[in-house]
């Protein structure tokens, strides 16, 4: 059952065409893996499906529903949150804030009980300080929850963007990167942590260059090379597949796979 | 008629000159360090009393001026070290905050150095007035013209063809790169600030035998220059000395025809309209940010 | 026993707690502060200082949002500040409205005026919305220097006295107690907005505006929300103050008064309420202590700020409050 649907999409920055003329579909429930060479395009695909780039042609349809070229906050309204490669945590919040900023949509709130602090509005903070602090001990933050963000470790902050992005309560997650410069033991919480989530039902798009997380993962795989689609198809497929295999290394070998 | 027109064109084009020259300084300190520099102004304010000060005390014409755009230049290196070095890593908010206060002292230091009065340059070469197909054109005028242009000039120059300069242009493209190839990037922010208010310095000498100068001189001209900064494109040079020539000349235009006690409006309702709809200025180009 | 004490004990924790808490602890000082102050002021000189303390506060409490919180920035306040006093003059001195229907119908029309403005200026970001709202500030003086039949031009214009159920409010005292309310009531409702989901929406705007949009929040919608919160703050105290002064000048709208604002907030704390009001004490005072340098006044200004930019960026209140272990706001 096909949850996203992405149809010819393209971006061109002045000269430089990072994605040309991509499509693939994601299924509901499965955990979809992006990868590619560094420069393949793979983070400007991500951007363009959460909305902070705009494609310059093709469509985007969440369920049915095209979102192409709609406001980033609506990318988000759709279901569909996201981490960043780059940390954008919020560096002027503790850990517990962050989290209950991603229960925005999830908790609304008018201008006028926000000045007034009404009781239901007391009762709602209430509740969404509880989601979040239970998300918190879902990723393992659970000790850095009156932490300031700008006082906490890398693997931590990593982590946090994810909590962060559940509280959205998202029907399609999608990961830049999520294990990027964690070491051994960190990754696999990751790697653990991505499992349950497609247990429980999120769809996730993980873009990642660690290869045995990406093999351990993934219900699919698509690779990018400067900007095309190369190849698409089982964990197992891709890493076998010789054109990726030259994209990557440039020689023949294989690719670690799931053994 | 055909004569006020010109009137009006050469009183435009003249303080237009002034806007440039204040322009090009926002753009050449916009370039090295991505702030605005809200001190811009005093540096003509200074340029103009200092000038006031030494022809006063019997200096004569040709060795006031120079002194008098040097001391702005000595300002200028001054804030530099003192106010911009110390916080280069702040965010926009901080620097233009920064830079607001230097505004602030610097106007205070000048009213308790010198006066709160407004004074008077003798023009340079006399008051006669030319005439010009019919209008009145002040010799002054000429000067101011023909020094901005020179400077401009010059500019294109230190730019294009010293080592320094390009190595100044490097530093506005990518300023990480510039420091990769040896640029020494705290230098060329320093000589920025420099060259900014060498800038400023002669347009306030130029001026002030024309529109006198006072301690809070700064304030209107640099915001002024600023809004010509942004109508060109903030951080390109042409653009700069194109959008001081516009902005003067529509200023000079509107005060004659339409009204001139909303005159220093005209200078904000067209920087609201080009922030509005042309935020990157005539010639400007955009920077975008990498997630 | 010793459930007793540890009952007391458990009480007094709490009760510890609920006092370090910004929004009932804080509260709770500045209640004190202004319901106490009266004591030390001796004469009606000082009262006058008092209320424009607590005039600056209010708008400072405004702004502080808009800068400190949502990472905004804003050049031309006092332009807010002016038509606010402007358009509660105006009709009750030249038209007859009664000043208690003309002053709050002159903040909700400058909070309309924001609403208009910042829709396109707030999509603007670092030094072109410092243009912005720089021009938009100086647009507003001129035209009130300008319209001198309306507005009396750079003299300015009288205000007529404000009467609440048919008693004028004159004196000092009163003036004092009037403001002192108003401020607590501004600190009360920022200290709500902070602690609520859109205060929240606001700080993570501040923090990365691209991972709040990521999570659904609407950052023009949000922006131009504080925008016209902080204008409608700005105006309140514009009114008070021309009511209160009987008299009000285009000069309230200038850029320096602008300037002096942002001061104060950057000076006192940027995201701290209870900064802002700091800032405002201090720095509306400290001029008042000084006019015998009246004359370095800007000059000290000037220096203040870039020291305090260069090494307390956060503002005096949060730098400190860190230093001695406080928590945030």
């Amino acid at each position: 059952m096909t949850l996203l649907a992405v149809h010819n999409v393209c971006k061109a920055f002045g000269g430089l065409h990072a994605i040309e003329g991509v499509s693939f579909d994601i299924r509901r429930g499965a955990v979809h893996s992006i990868i590619g060479p560094n420069g393949a395009g793979k983070t400007t695909l991500l951007n363009m499906l959460s909305g902070v780039d705009v494609p310059d042609s093709g469509q985007i349809r969440l369920d049915g529903r095209d979102l192409t070229g709609q406001a980033t906050h609506r990318f988000a309204a759709a279901g569909i949150a996201r981490t960043f490669q780059n940390l954008q945590v919020f560096f002027n919040m503790t850990a517990l804030e962050n989290v209950m900023t991603g229960r925005h949509l999830r908790e609304p709130c008018s201008l006028l009980a926000a000045l007034l602090r009404t009781p239901a509005l007391a009762r709602a903070e209430r509740a969404c300080r509880d989601v979040a602090r239970r998300l918190l001990q879902r990723v393992g933050l659970a000790d850095y929850e009156q932490a300031r963000a700008d006082a906490m470790p890398y693997g931590a902050l990593k982590r946090l963007e994810i909590a962060r992005s559940l509280a959205c309560e998202p029907q399609l997650l999608l990961l830049d990167e999520p294990a990027a410069g964690l070491n051994q033991t960190e990754a696999r919480a990751i790697d653990a942590l991505i499992k349950h989530l497609a247990a429980d039902g999120t769809t996730v798009i993980l873009v990642e260059h660690n290869m045995r997380l990406v093999m351990e993962v993934s219900d699919h795989v698509l690779v990018l090379d400067h900007g095309r689609k190369l190849a698409e198809g089982a964990p197992a497929q891709i890493a076998h597949d010789p054109r990726v295999i030259e994209a990557y290394l440039g020689v023949e070998s294989a690719l670690p796979s799931h053994a | 008629m055909h004569s006020q027109w010109l009137q009006y064109v050469a009183s435009g084009l003249t303080v237009g000159a002034i806007y440039a020259l204040v322009a090009l300084g926002f753009s050449i300190i916009f370039n090295a360090s991505g702030a605005i520099n809200f001190a811009q102004g005093e540096f003509v304010m200074i340029g103009g009393m200092s000038a006031v000060t030494l022809v006063g005390a019997g200096l004569p014409l040709a060795a006031a001026l120079p002194l008098a755009i040097l001391a702005a230049v000595m300002v200028g290196l001054l804030l530099e070290k003192l106010a911009i070095e110390p916080a280069r890593h702040a965010d926009t908010v901080t620097l233009i905050i920064i830079t607001i206060g230097a505004s602030l002292l610097l106007r205070g230091i000048a009213q308790v150095l010198w006066d709160k009065r407004v004074h008077s340059l003798p023009a340079f070469s006399g008051d006669a007035p030319l005439r010009f197909m019919g209008a009145t054109v002040l010799p002054q005028s000429l000067w101011v013209l023909g020094g901005a242009a020179l400077a401009v000039a010059a500019l294109s120059w230190f730019f294009g063809r010293t080592l320094f300069g390009k190595a100044m242009l490097a530093t506005s493209y990518n300023p990480l790169a510039a420091r990769l190839v040896g640029i020494n990037t705290r230098a060329v922010l320093f000589a920025s600030f420099g060259l900014a208010a060498m800038l400023g310095g002669l347009g306030g000498v130029l001026i002030a035998p024309i529109a006198f100068t006072s301690y809070d001189a700064g304030i209107m001209l640099g915001l002024k220059g600023f809004a010509a900064a942004m109508l060109g494109g903030l951080g390109s040079f042409s653009g700069a000395v194109l959008g001081g020539l516009l902005l003067g000349l529509a200023e000079g235009l509107g005060a004659g025809f339409v009204s001139s006690a909303y005159k220093d409006a005209i200078a904000f309702v067209i920087i609201l309209g080009v922030l509005f709809f042309l935020p990157r200025g005539l010639l400007g180009a955009g920077r975008s940010d990498r997630v | 026993m010793a459930q007793a004490a540890a009952t007391v004990f458990r009480g007094l924790s709490g009760l510890r707690q609920w006092a370090a808490h910004p929004r009932t602890g804080g509260m709770l000082a500045l209640a004190a502060v202004i319901a106490l102050l009266p004591l030390a002021l001796s004469n009606n000189y000082f009262y006058e200082i008092a209320i424009l303390v607590a005039l600056n506060a209010i708008v400072c409490v405004g702004l502080n949002l808009l800068i400190g919180y949502a990472g905004q920035i804003s050049l031309g306040h006092a332009g807010f500040f002016a038509l606010g006093g402007y358009g509660s003059a105006i009709p009750s001195a030249s038209h007859g409205w009664p000043p208690w229907l003309a002053l709050p119908m002159s903040c909700a029309l400058v909070g309309l005026l924001a609403y208009i403005v910042g829709r396109p200026t707030l999509r603007l970001k670092g030094h072109t919305l410092a243009m912005a709202t720089l021009g938009l500030g100086i647009i507003i003086s001129i035209v009130l220097s300008t319209e001198d039949r309306i507005t009396g031009g750079p003299d300015g214009m009288a205000v007529p006295a404000l009467a609440l159920f048919g008693k004028v409010i004159r004196g000092e005292s009163t003036w004092y107690w009037i403001c002192g309310a108003a401020l607590l009531l501004s600190v009360w409702l920022a200290l709500n907005l902070i602690e609520s989901p859109t205060g929240r929406a606001l700080r993570a705007l501040h923090g990365s505006e691209i991972a709040a949009e990521t999570l659904g929040i609407d950052s023009a919608r949000f922006k131009l929300q504080v925008f016209v919160i902080s204008a409608v703050f700005a105006a309140i105290a514009g009114a008070l103050t021309a009511h209160y002064a009987g008299f009000i000048t285009p000069a309230k709208a200038s850029f320096m008064h602008s300037v002096e604002l942002v001061i104060m907030v950057v000076f006192g704390g940027m995201a701290s309420i209870f900064g802002a009001v700091v800032g405002a004490v201090v720095l509306t005072t400290l001029p008042q202590m000084l006019t015998a340098l009246k004359d370095y006044e800007m000059m000290v200004f000037g220096a203040v700020l870039i020291a305090t930019m260069v090494f307390f960026p956060q503002g005096i209140v949060p730098t400190l409050g860190r230093r001695l272990g406080w928590g945030g706001k």
